[in-house]
């Protein structure tokens, strides 16, 4: 009965957040909107965290399997994917490299900064 | 008999189980239940004869509570908010970093191959978790089996590459490591942050739900 109260609740918030996609005109998806407003709802403590925890993780554990039919829509997608092959291979591997020398490097960077501030004050 | 209710979602989540044993018998990060799922269930649609959309019609049941799922994930951003107080204009300053590094550089490879704009909101989302990405690129008119598979590939490249490519550019801090992870290649990679350590599981999978956020805003710069 609790886990179907949680899934009352997150079904609720979902509902709001598709009701604020349409009603705000910006290419941002409903399920931001619910995210965004579910993490204020609990820091807010409006809603305590065991109104939704359980149900929350089981939802995310079986998130892989919500992705499955749009994966195995590449398969109608064939041409068009093979048109940009080589820019999708690009992005999804050089780029990914970048994309992680440049967060790691800004945060030990600041983390560094940080740490001798510290030292400098003692 | 192509056109029964339950194929569709049987295949997949069969194939899924497979994928799963697989991936417990093999730890290799191309052994993703996903990726075998994918592959496996395309196999049979082929071998049977089934056209995409009639496995969609019914498969599309599986995807009806990916709007749910997501907004939970506020759920583990918010239980672990708390290590993002300790460092906090760190943790952002070197996310948003990274965010706009995926930005840029999907934004020049789309210069250098006169790529349209379809395509273009197709790659941007790359980096970020499938949940943000997918429904992002469809919003922006982006093709989203396209935008689940590069997000596919750059996790299986984050998650295999990720140890020894931060060790090579001597990025050793724990938390750094973990943000770098998480940014760059969301769950997939987040899942070998978490074989790292705590500290790198715990910046990393914050990292996903953030990087993510940060995606969504600046691309309504575009």
């Amino acid at each position: 009965m609790k886990r179907l109260v949680q899934f009352v609740v997150i079904l609720g918030i979902s509902f709001v957040g598709e009701v604020l996609d349409r009603l705000i005109p910006l290419p941002i998806p409903g399920s931001i909107y619910g995210m965004v407003l579910l993490f204020l709802l609990l820091a807010a403590r409006v809603l305590p965290l065991g109104s939704v925890r359980e149900t929350a993780h089981l939802l995310i554990k079986w998130m892989p399997l919500m992705f499955i039919p749009a994966l195995v829509g590449v398969m109608d997608a064939w041409g068009e994917l093979m048109k940009i092959l080589v820019p999708v291979l690009i992005a999804s591997s050089i780029v990914t490299f970048l994309v992680m020398g440049a967060t790691g490097w800004t945060a030990q960077w600041m983390l560094g900064r940080k740490r001798r501030g510290e030292r400098n004050r003692d | 008999m192509t056109d029964c209710a339950y194929l569709g979602v049987l295949i997949s989540l069969a194939s899924y189980c497979i994928g799963a044993k697989l991936k417990n018998k093999f730890r290799c990060s191309l052994f993703n239940p996903l990726v075998i799922s994918g592959l496996l269930t395309i196999a049979l649609l082929l071998l049977l004869k089934i056209p995409y959309e009639s496995y969609r019609a019914d498969a599309k049941w599986i995807s009806y509570l990916l709007t749910p799922a997501t907004v939970s994930l506020a759920v583990p951003l918010y239980e672990q908010v708390h290590v993002l107080k300790k460092n906090t204009l760190a943790i952002l300053t070197s996310i948003l970093a990274g965010v706009i590094t995926s930005l840029v550089c999907v934004g020049l490879i789309a210069l250098f191959f006169s790529l349209d704009r379809a395509s273009l909101v197709t790659l941007l989302p790359k980096s970020i978790t499938t949940a943000i990405g997918m429904p992002l690129s469809g919003q922006l008119g982006g093709n989203t089996s396209i935008t689940v598979a590069a997000i596919i590939i750059t996790g299986v490249v984050g998650n295999t590459f990720a140890e020894g490519f931060l060790k090579l550019i001597r990025v050793t801090h724990p938390v750094a490591k973990g943000l770098a992870i998480g940014t760059s290649a969301h769950a997939m990679g987040t899942a070998r942050a978490m074989e790292m350590g705590e500290v790198e599981g715990a910046m990393s999978s914050l990292s996903i739900a953030l990087a993510g956020l940060l995606t969504v805003l600046l691309i309504q710069f575009i």
